[in-house]
């Protein structure tokens, strides 16, 4: 870069500076606004079939997802404005209307980043059915096996996330434990030599069910009967 | 997501180093690493900027997501980096003279060190709270001046060392820092949490 | 960076300056965080490679257009303004036309705007010629560029997943070389492409030492 403080013969009147830098600032306004607003409805789309794509797979008679929040005023569809402190869940319904199940998110911190699932949780069993990974960045080879080893994924099929007595808290809290040591419903088998990211993903259903199920369980009624599908 | 601060701040500094593991401030890294006495200098200025600019990302995006201008969130964050690079500079010439010359170019090219507008972006993405995003600035600017101060280290070493001509110059400063990388990911799972 | 000012070159030589003389990856070494980070796989490098080239030839098209208004004292910050704005553009372009692709490059998409290239070309380039031959010289260092990417994304998937662009080449007893693709690879393999370019200079001028610039 050269040096800007060389003695100038004539200096550029502040007038020009600030006349082109609005002219600059324009353009790039148009261009990003216009940018946005031309690709709103394909992002919009994409992230759809995306949810679609991922909620279908761990709730695998799914015709149909809606996004709702759970907050401490209860159950309402995703609207522009959220309330303090709502979780946002995806509801499941079948080609008839009924709900098939629940599905939320996770995430939790592994070896490299972030490690982000989505869980399917039965509302009638109280207990989680199913496992997708959305992101990772975990080592191939050893972190990804959370989405290949079926061993690993055996785990989510009946976890227990019933909650307690006055239904604040799970019953019983989401443990992993080192691989072949499981033994009750809501342990987690972790992978032989992917202890790290087993256990984030532990620690993201675990954080996630804790905060979504004691807002979600007392209003589930209201998800079977007042959606059309 | 409710990281411990401990938590990231050894997490940023050893196994997800800035350089070493997310290739951040790479052009430094391998440009001015070749004397131990100015690397030192370089870390702290960039650690400072970064701590600038993680500051202004937080207000700035608390600011663009409160007015719902997502899309210029970045044109923001830049402009920032730009301005705090510019403060920086103009401090350094009328405090320290010597520090400003020994930088050199350098200084002006902390604005488009990518580990600077990491810091911001990161912090952004993985929505830290205003602790833990100084935190990971922190963290990510010592992490960067360690690497920094190793690279300048082994080099001045190996400019007594017989190395052959083909090897010398940026191709020795990658396998080096590849050697450096192999080792840092020995740190791998610190601060994961419990 | 620096590139002398000479009488007008043939648009040829304008487009092929960036692919093999001044390759941004292998002769000046510029650009090295998303070359790394990004180059996993063919597919991602290439992607980000694709990327670059749009924000690097949009951004030199408009300096180029606003050369005679920009005055020099502002010039920097506008020419990084301009570039921001692309980034903005090329991120949400990637969002519509590929999530998957998006998620892949994830932050390396917005760190585009402190490619040292694309300020590098501005400066050196864009701001000092007409839109033509600056349009065709940004798209010369794009192609270096991506060609560079690939290069590096290509081998890496290769050697450390086996497989190219996602079809695996290799049977299932494959034994996939795991550094290639976490970050001590990007640094080993960037090295070794650097050393075979090295050599090749040093052995084209027979009976020089051959010693490289940093």
């Amino acid at each position: 870069m050269e040096n800007l403080d060389l003695p100038q013969v004539a200096s550029t009147p502040s007038g020009a500076m600030i006349r082109t830098l609005g002219l600059v600032a324009t353009i790039c306004g148009l261009l990003i606004v216009s940018a946005y607003q031309g690709t709103l409805e394909a992002v919009a789309e994409n992230k759809r079939i995306a949810l679609e794509r991922a909620v279908f797979k761990v709730i695998p008679k799914a015709a149909s997802v809606k996004t709702f929040v759970a907050g401490s005023g209860g159950i309402q569809p995703e609207g522009t404005t959220q309330p303090e402190g709502a979780v946002k869940f995806y509801a499941a319904y079948d080609a008839t209307g009924a709900l098939q199940g629940i599905a939320a998110e996770g995430a939790a911190k592994g070896y490299a980043d972030t490690v982000r699932v989505l869980y399917a949780y039965d509302p009638a069993k109280q207990a989680i059915t199913g496992l997708g990974v959305v992101s990772m960045r975990e080592t191939p080879g050893i972190g990804d096996k959370i989405y290949t080893d079926a061993a690993f994924l055996k785990n989510f099929e009946a976890l227990d996330v019933r909650l307690n007595a006055d239904m604040k808290y799970l019953a019983h809290a989401i443990k992993v434990v080192k691989h072949g040591t499981k033994q009750s419903p809501w342990e987690i088998d972790a992978i032989a030599g992917a202890t790290v990211t087993s256990k984030a993903v532990g620690k993201g259903i675990q954080e996630s069910a804790a905060r979504l199920l004691p807002l979600l369980v007392p209003e589930q009624g209201k998800l079977t009967t007042a959606v059309e599908p | 997501m409710p990281e411990s601060l401990s938590s990231i701040f050894i997490g940023t500094l050893l196994a997800n180093n800035f350089v070493l593991a997310m290739f951040l401030g790479l052009c430094p890294f391998l440009g001015v690493s070749a004397r131990l006495n100015t690397a030192l200098p370089m870390g702290a200025a960039t650690t400072f900027v970064m701590l600038v600019a993680s500051l202004c990302a937080y207000g700035l995006n608390w600011l663009v997501t409160a007015l719902d201008l997502q899309f210029l969130r970045l044109i923001a964050y830049i402009v920032i980096i730009a301005s705090a690079v510019q403060l920086v500079e103009m401090f350094l010439k009328k405090n320290s003279p010597v520090l400003f010359r020994a930088l050199g170019i350098y200084l002006p090219l902390i604005t488009t060190n990518c580990a600077v507008l990491g810091v911001a972006l990161f912090q952004t993405a993985r929505e830290y709270s205003f602790l833990q995003a100084l935190t990971f600035a922190a963290a990510g600017g010592a992490g960067f001046t360690l690497a920094l101060t190793l690279m300048a280290g082994l080099r001045e070493r190996l400019n007594l060392a017989n190395v052959p001509n083909v090897v010398q110059g940026t191709a020795l400063s990658l396998m080096l820092a590849g050697l450096l990388s192999l080792a840092f990911m020995g740190f791998a799972g610190l601060g994961a949490g419990e | 960076m620096n590139v002398p000012l000479h009488p007008p070159r043939s648009s040829l030589e304008e487009l092929l300056e960036g692919i093999w003389k001044q390759n941004p990856v292998f002769v000046m070494v510029l650009g090295m965080c998303p070359t790394l980070a990004v180059s996993v796989s063919a597919m991602n490098a290439f992607s980000m490679g694709i990327a670059t080239t749009f924000v690097l030839v949009a951004s030199c098209l408009l300096v180029s257009l606003m050369r005679h208004l920009v005055p020099k004292e502002v010039r920097i910050a506008t020419y990084i303004v301009i570039i921001a704005t692309f980034v903005t553009v090329v991120d949400y372009l990637i969002q519509a036309i590929s999530l998957a692709v998006y998620e892949a490059l994830g932050a390396f998409i917005q760190l585009i705007v402190v490619n040292c290239i694309i300020l590098g070309r501005a400066e050196a380039h864009a701001s000092k010629n007409p839109p033509l031959p600056a349009v065709l010289n940004a798209l010369g260092m794009g192609a270096g560029f991506t060609l560079g990417l690939f290069a590096l994304g290509a081998v890496r998937e290769v050697l450390g997943a086996g497989k190219l662009f996602g079809f695996a080449l290799f049977g299932a007893d494959f034994q996939p070389w795991v550094v290639m693709v976490l970050p001590p690879g990007g640094f080993i393999v960037l090295g070794s492409w650097l050393l075979l370019f090295n050599w090749l200079e040093a052995h084209r001028h027979t009976g020089n030492e051959g010693t490289r610039h940093a």
